[in-house]
């Protein structure tokens, strides 16, 4: 999408907008699902309007969720299946840790922990847009008996959790790794990074032109 | 029902604060319900609608005498019958169903709105309807399965043991009505008491398994019942023979609360130890310089 040259195009504006409704709507569900999950969270109800807007809106944001991030999945699955390159990556994850990435094989445009990354959301995103609708009252009261809401309360919380954890890992990644947030902000990267961290994307990329 | 200030408070929901503790004076209450003397008249239902101002619509009979065959939002006691065979025999057994009060409430334990759910120092467990969120977290944490959402309100409601009228020293409007005094109350002691005198005389009578319904699975309740089975309290509709807070709402309520959120800190911390120690990832220059030779064509 840019005309500099020296930068390379990594995602579209469409692509974009479509991650920052996923983002969004993440936080929010974190923010009201932990006010709701430990008693010293509940004042983080004050930002959605109250404990009763906060489970009232929560599972609405849930849908946003799902669909946003059902958008997200449809764009990038393809690039996110498993090669032997990524078990190679996953061996050298120390490496990878201490900076040092000398060794590591040449990748296309994502690595193994965004796979993961990718991957773990949309198994935890499907499990709690099922937990949360044995749990939605409002509108499924009915649909499930009470031992099957519990399970599905324990099962929703420990999705959440393994869901905010793996946010934090991505979070912490993009801010790790010089170079990689502008991706999210305008949609390119330096020909250094793309030389660096996806080599073999980058090769194709420039072959391109 | 709002917090009674003549009731000090024991237990309340999604708090961490100490309770009051000075006062000493309270004793604990219950209501006795004696099974075998209940006729099932359903004066106490129709004493609670008209203390507690509630009216339930008009709804459908199955052909039982249930009626209405379930606890709803408005109806915070039902009769339950059920009719038991044995030969030419037919043993009619009625129990008047509604909230047990649990010493251990799991109700309380479930729920996630500070406040919306107290335990006073008397026993009594009580909703106070302006801080319930109307998640139906207590629905899930209850053994007995006694709660209702209100589909108007969005809100929790059950048995109060008429917390209002035992704060002045009256006894709940249900036992009051009962014409048969199937229903007693008092200090959990004396009902205890007077519940032995009761099952003496129902085993003098041929109940050799008349018993005391005080289930210790959820520390004992403030209504208990004198049932002729007690070693089959099931039989009585489905009364759960030895009710406990289930272990998934344990497992929800309990450990998983500290663990998750040390979990997510120690995520939080480890990537900014990691981020000062081991510092960022940057391309250098010379990643710059192989990408702009490969990107000209001038390297591979």
């Amino acid at each position: 999408m840019s005309e500099d040259k020296n930068v390379v195009s990594r995602y579209t504006t469409a692509a974009r907008i479509n991650h920052w409704i996923t983002a969004i709507s993440l936080i929010l569900l974190a923010l009201s699902g932990l006010a709701l999950f430990h008693p010293s969270l509940f004042f983080l109800t004050h930002l959605f309007g109250g404990g009763q807007m906060t489970r009232a809106i929560h599972p609405w944001i849930g849908v946003v969720l799902l669909l946003s991030f059902a958008g997200l999945f449809i764009r990038f699955v393809a690039l996110n299946f498993w090669k032997p390159e990524d078990t190679v990556w996953m061996k050298n994850l120390g490496k990878v840790i201490n900076n040092r990435d000398e060794g590591l094989p040449e990748l296309g445009k994502y690595n193994a922990g965004q796979k993961l990354v990718f991957w773990g959301q949309t198994i935890l995103i499907v499990v709690l847009f099922g937990s949360g609708i044995a749990l939605w009252d409002v509108y499924f009261e009915d649909s499930t008996s009470i031992d099957q809401k519990r399970l599905a309360a324990v099962v929703h919380a420990l999705a959440a959790i393994a869901a905010i954890l793996i946010w934090i890992v991505h979070v912490y990644a993009a801010i790790w790794v010089k170079g990689t947030l502008r991706a999210m902000t305008r949609g390119s990267v330096t020909r250094g990074w793309s030389w660096k961290h996806h080599r073999k994307w980058f090769r194709q990329e420039v072959g391109k032109s | 029902m709002a917090t009674m200030q003549s009731l000090d408070i024991r237990r309340r929901s999604a708090s961490t604060e100490a309770p009051p503790q000075v006062r000493k004076a309270t004793i604990e209450v219950a209501k006795l319900i004696d099974v075998s003397k209940c006729i099932g008249c359903k004066a106490c239902q129709t004493a609670c609608l008209t203390w507690n101002d509630l009216k339930e619509p008009v709804g459908f009979t199955d052909g039982t005498y249930n009626n209405p065959t379930d606890l709803t939002p408005t109806s915070w006691t039902v009769m339950r019958f059920t009719e038991i065979e044995k030969g030419d025999e037919l043993e009619w057994l009625i129990r008047k169903d509604g909230c047990m009060h649990c010493d251990d409430p799991g109700c309380l334990k479930a729920c996630p709105a500070p406040g919306a759910i107290v335990q006073y120092t008397n026993g009594i467990v009580d909703f106070v309807s302006e801080n319930c969120i109307g998640c139906g977290y207590c629905v899930k944490g209850c053994p007995f399965n006694v709660p209702r959402i209100s589909k108007i309100d969005r809100k929790a409601y059950k048995c109060t043991l008429c917390s209002d009228r035992v704060a002045v020293g009256q006894a709940p409007a249900c036992a009051k009505a009962c014409p048969t005094q199937a229903i007693y109350f008092g200090s959990k002691d004396d009902m205890k008491v007077h519940a032995e005198k009761r099952v003496a005389d129902l085993k003098s009578r041929g109940y050799k398994n008349a018993g005391l319904y005080d289930p210790a699975g959820v520390g004992g309740t403030h209504v208990m019942y004198v049932l002729h089975h007690a070693d089959k309290p099931s039989l009585y509709a489905g009364l759960p023979d030895k009710p406990e807070i289930s272990p998934m709402v344990g497992l929800w309520k309990g450990i998983m609360k500290p663990i998750s959120l040390a979990a997510i800190a120690f995520a939080g911390v480890f990537g900014f130890l990691h981020y000062i120690t081991k510092g960022p990832n940057e391309v250098s220059e010379s990643d710059e310089r192989r990408a702009e030779e490969v990107a000209e064509g001038k390297g591979r």
